[in-house]
């Protein structure tokens, strides 16, 4: 009687046991999976005109949904801030200045090159390298998953890309494929799901 | 309309404008500091170029609501600083200027690289002034006047 009831004890705790392993792995797995999906949301917007024109691999950046190199010859500079003389400041101000068609954010300056987007012939990087560089520390300026969110959620240069202004023909600039609301939302799920790269 | 106080090589200015206005059209018409010129409006010639804090600034894109407590120092004054007086100085040696529009612009822009950088290259001298067009072609002028300056900073 007492065997009895240990065995179906045992049995039990077996089937409790072995149906929470299958939650958990299932979990996990829709979890990466949707992870995923979140990741290509978010890499659609970081390779828009808005955001991807300031994280090349070249010594200047890009303007204009064609992405062609910045005028009057603009570099980078050591800090990615431009050159004496020519910094990004000397033109760009803390606001947008819809008169003259000119954009500004607070302390305009471009992604360093460990946080290029592009190759050298300005080509968006796959979404495997972007995501790997993305959450490689040593190259996303030591940022964690909460760093990394905080980032997409409230640096003003992000944020920038959802009011860029006008042009100089008064046209307002496109915006990137996703609201800033649908954009954080994607990063959290993807951070929530482990920040899953393809491969 | 709003007031704005601003300091203008070192002196207290006060005006009434738009916002919006940009810095370029205060010093002209409301100071009437015609040194610093208008070419294009859009940031693509430098011929407006002022310094905000020390840094050169294209004056036609800065509405003055933007300006802040920023420092500006614009061709009139740059000679009370000892480098641009050096940069003036070697202008007036070199003959650089021939119509002479675009000058106050490229010489703000060379005080800002020589303060920076008191001995560029040639390659830091095309970086840092390739904002500054020059319609006459100076540049072969404007690139020896800088290196002169350079010669008499320690």
């Amino acid at each position: 009687m007492v065997r009895g009831l240990l065995l179906l004890l045992f049995v039990g705790a077996c089937i409790v046991m072995s149906r929470s392993a299958f939650s958990s792995n299932h979990f996990k797995r829709q979890s990466k999976s949707d992870g995923l999906v979140a990741w290509q949301q978010v890499y659609s917007v970081l390779i828009s005109p808005r955001c991807i024109n300031c994280h090349t691999a070249t010594n200047y950046p890009q303007q204009g949904d064609d992405r062609h190199r910045h005028f009057a010859n603009v570099i980078r500079g050591p800090e990615g801030k431009g050159v004496p003389g020519l910094n990004c400041v000397s033109c760009h101000q803390s606001a947008n200045a819809d008169s003259t068609g000119v954009p500004g954010g607070h302390n305009w300056h471009l992604a360093p090159l460990s946080m290029r987007w592009q190759d050298e012939d300005d080509q968006p990087l796959s979404s495997a390298v972007v995501c790997h560089s993305l959450t490689d520390r040593t190259r996303n300026g030591g940022l964690n998953a909460s760093g990394l969110l905080k980032h997409n959620e409230e640096e003003p240069l992000v944020l920038w890309a959802w009011n860029p202004g006008r042009r100089q023909n008064g046209a307002m600039r496109t915006l990137p494929p996703l609201t800033h609301a649908e954009f954080v939302t994607a990063t959290r799920q993807w951070i929530d799901a482990g920040m899953p790269c393809p491969r | 309309m709003a007031t704005y106080q601003l300091n203008v090589n070192g002196q207290r200015k006060q005006v009434d404008v738009d916002p919006s206005t940009p810095l370029l059209w205060v010093l002209r018409e409301e100071l009437k500091m015609t040194g610093t010129k208008y070419g294009c409006g859009i940031s693509v010639c430098g011929a407006c170029t002022v310094h905000l804090d020390g840094v050169a600034t294209r004056s036609c894109v800065v509405p003055i609501s933007l300006l802040g407590n920023r420092r500006i120092v614009t061709i009139e004054g740059i000679g009370s600083d000892p480098v641009g007086r050096i940069v003036q100085e070697a202008w007036v040696e070199k003959d650089v200027v021939q119509c002479g529009y675009c000058q106050s612009g490229q010489i703000m822009s060379a005080c800002a690289l020589l303060k920076a950088n008191p001995k560029p290259t040639d390659d830091n001298i095309e970086e840092s002034m390739g904002g500054n067009l020059c319609r006459c072609a100076a540049y072969v002028r404007i690139r020896q006047a800088i290196k002169d300056a350079s010669k008499h900073l320690a």
